[in-house]
């Protein structure tokens, strides 16, 4: 066996381990917390109160404009200076979190809008309340248009999480960068990581494919403009 | 019986109906003409409030609404009134990721609680009525325009309410798929179904109306029975307008087939 495929055998499984108990979970947990973030956001910069908007677009502002690894940073090494203290899980966690949340919350805005004001007739004219037409009508095809985007922002955080190795947090990247220092193979080591990523989105975007065969069966927005 | 008394309707500096007073009897077809922009669609929309009047008063069955300048309606006065009322779309408005027959349940299930087998039952003898049966459990998108909207009436009608509202209902149609929503409209008015349609379809508003309101520039102009404002009208303005639609009518059955399409 050459001497490389040995090496990335060999480390394998701590690479996967690293990742089954840090990247995935951290990038599971702030996809979904990020989605919620992003939701709540979106709908108060739709239908919220105005200074609730001013607010909500500054951090939208603050979290697209600024550096995902600068975040990071501030979060973790920085806050302490002002008497915040968090661990290097809890700090990533936060950090992906309201990173996705402004992304997503100007996908989600996006969506919301795109629905027909027809569709929202059509709900209120059989009674249905305005968080009635929202649930039952409105996000339903929203939801339809915002997987390819999801998606997008989905992919690119599994790669993001990487950047955590930079904040301590013991994830893929680092556990790679580890056996590193052992090894001094940063070209096997750092390949194997890369295939593992690849892998990772590869499964994601296979799964998108089979969400909008899924979500698409209906056969998309009538022509509701005719 | 359905009351518009002195109904005003501004949108920012335009006044786009200026005092309007109908009534409408149970029973009755009513059907509101007139040209674009003349009003007869947001009168329409102000029945369900999908349009809150600036001013006036609104009478539905035993609801009475009263609506001042800068006055806001309740929402729960809004949701009582919407659920006396039915209203079927020029683009006919389905939820394209709901079945023809979850359509029709969706407002007796989610808005009326039923449980779903019962709505179920309710909603495939709304599609037997309007001979959507078949479809039942098709795609919205796998319709065609008439079929749509016979579907979208089955939905208004759903929850019984005391009043169809119809916005332009056959003018996104063909003549063939038109002809087909007629009949539909026909037979329930047949069969005592009150009903307010805004048209410029003389075909429907001839065949089904018993009560005519010409609107114009957010006035009425005229209102009677059918016959006699569309075959002895009484105002000048009311007699051009009959006979440009009808020139319109002929022209379409002379072309043969062509969009049924007026703009509104």
């Amino acid at each position: 066996m050459p001497h490389w495929l040995q090496l990335m055998l060999e480390s394998l499984p701590t690479l996967l381990w690293a990742a089954l108990i840090f990247t995935v979970p951290l990038t599971l947990l702030s996809f979904a917390l990020g989605l919620m973030a992003g939701l709540v956001t979106a709908l108060i910069r739709l239908f919220g109160p105005k200074p609730l908007v001013a607010l909500v677009r500054f951090y939208v502002w603050i979290f697209r404009g600024t550096p995902l690894l600068v975040q990071l940073f501030l979060i973790f090494y920085g806050l302490p200076s002002v008497g915040i203290l968090l661990d290097a899980f809890p700090a990533a966690l936060i950090g992906f979190t309201l990173n996705i949340g402004a992304y997503t919350s100007e996908i989600i805005r996006a969506v919301i809008g795109s629905v027909p004001k027809g569709q929202w007739e059509a709900s209120y004219s059989i009674g249905m309340t305005w968080s009635q037409a929202m649930r039952r009508t409105i996000l339903p095809q929203a939801g339809r248009v915002a997987v390819p985007p999801l998606s997008n922002t989905f992919i690119s955080l599994v790669k993001d999480t990487s950047l955590a190795a930079a904040i301590t947090v013991p994830e893929m990247f680092q556990a790679a960068q580890r056996i590193v220092a052992t090894t001094y193979e940063p070209l096997i080591l750092y390949v194997e990581a890369a295939a593992l990523y690849l892998a990772m989105s590869s499964v994601l975007s296979a799964l998108q494919a089979r969400l909008e065969v899924r979500l698409n069966r209906y056969g998309g927005f009538l022509e509701a403009n005719a | 019986m359905i009351g518009l008394t002195n109904i005003e309707k501004r949108f920012g500096d335009n006044l786009v109906l200026k005092g309007v007073t109908v009534s409408i009897d149970e029973g009755s077809v009513t059907a509101l003409v007139g040209p674009s922009g003349g009003g007869k669609s947001t009168l329409l929309r102000c029945i369900n409030l999908l349009e809150i009047p600036t001013s006036g008063t609104l009478r539905i069955g035993d609801e009475t609404l009263e609506f001042r300048p800068g006055a806001k309606v309740p929402a729960a006065d809004i949701q009582r009134v919407r659920l006396q009322t039915g209203m079927v779309f020029q683009n006919f408005q389905l939820f394209p990721h709901r079945t023809a027959i979850e359509n029709v349940m969706e407002g007796l299930v989610t808005v009326l609680k039923w449980p779903q087998a019962r709505a179920r039952e309710r909603a495939m003898a709304l599609l037997e009525k309007v001979g959507m049966a078949h479809k039942a459990d098709a795609w919205p998108a796998t319709l065609s325009g008439g079929q749509q909207q016979r579907v979208a009436i089955a939905r208004a009608l759903a929850p019984s309410p005391r009043v169809l509202l119809c916005d332009e209902p056959t003018s996104a149609l063909d003549p063939e798929l038109a002809q087909e929503v007629v009949d539909v409209l026909g037979q329930l008015a047949r069969e005592g179904t009150t009903m307010v349609m805004a048209t410029h379809d003389l075909r429907l508003a001839s065949k089904i109306a018993q009560e005519v309101v010409f609107l114009d520039a957010g006035s009425i102009v005229e209102k009677g029975p059918a016959s006699i404002v569309f075959d002895n009208p009484e105002r000048e303005r009311t007699k051009r307008f009959i006979a440009s639609l009808r020139q319109e009518e002929a022209r379409k059955e002379g072309g043969g087939g062509g969009s049924g399409t007026i703009s509104s």
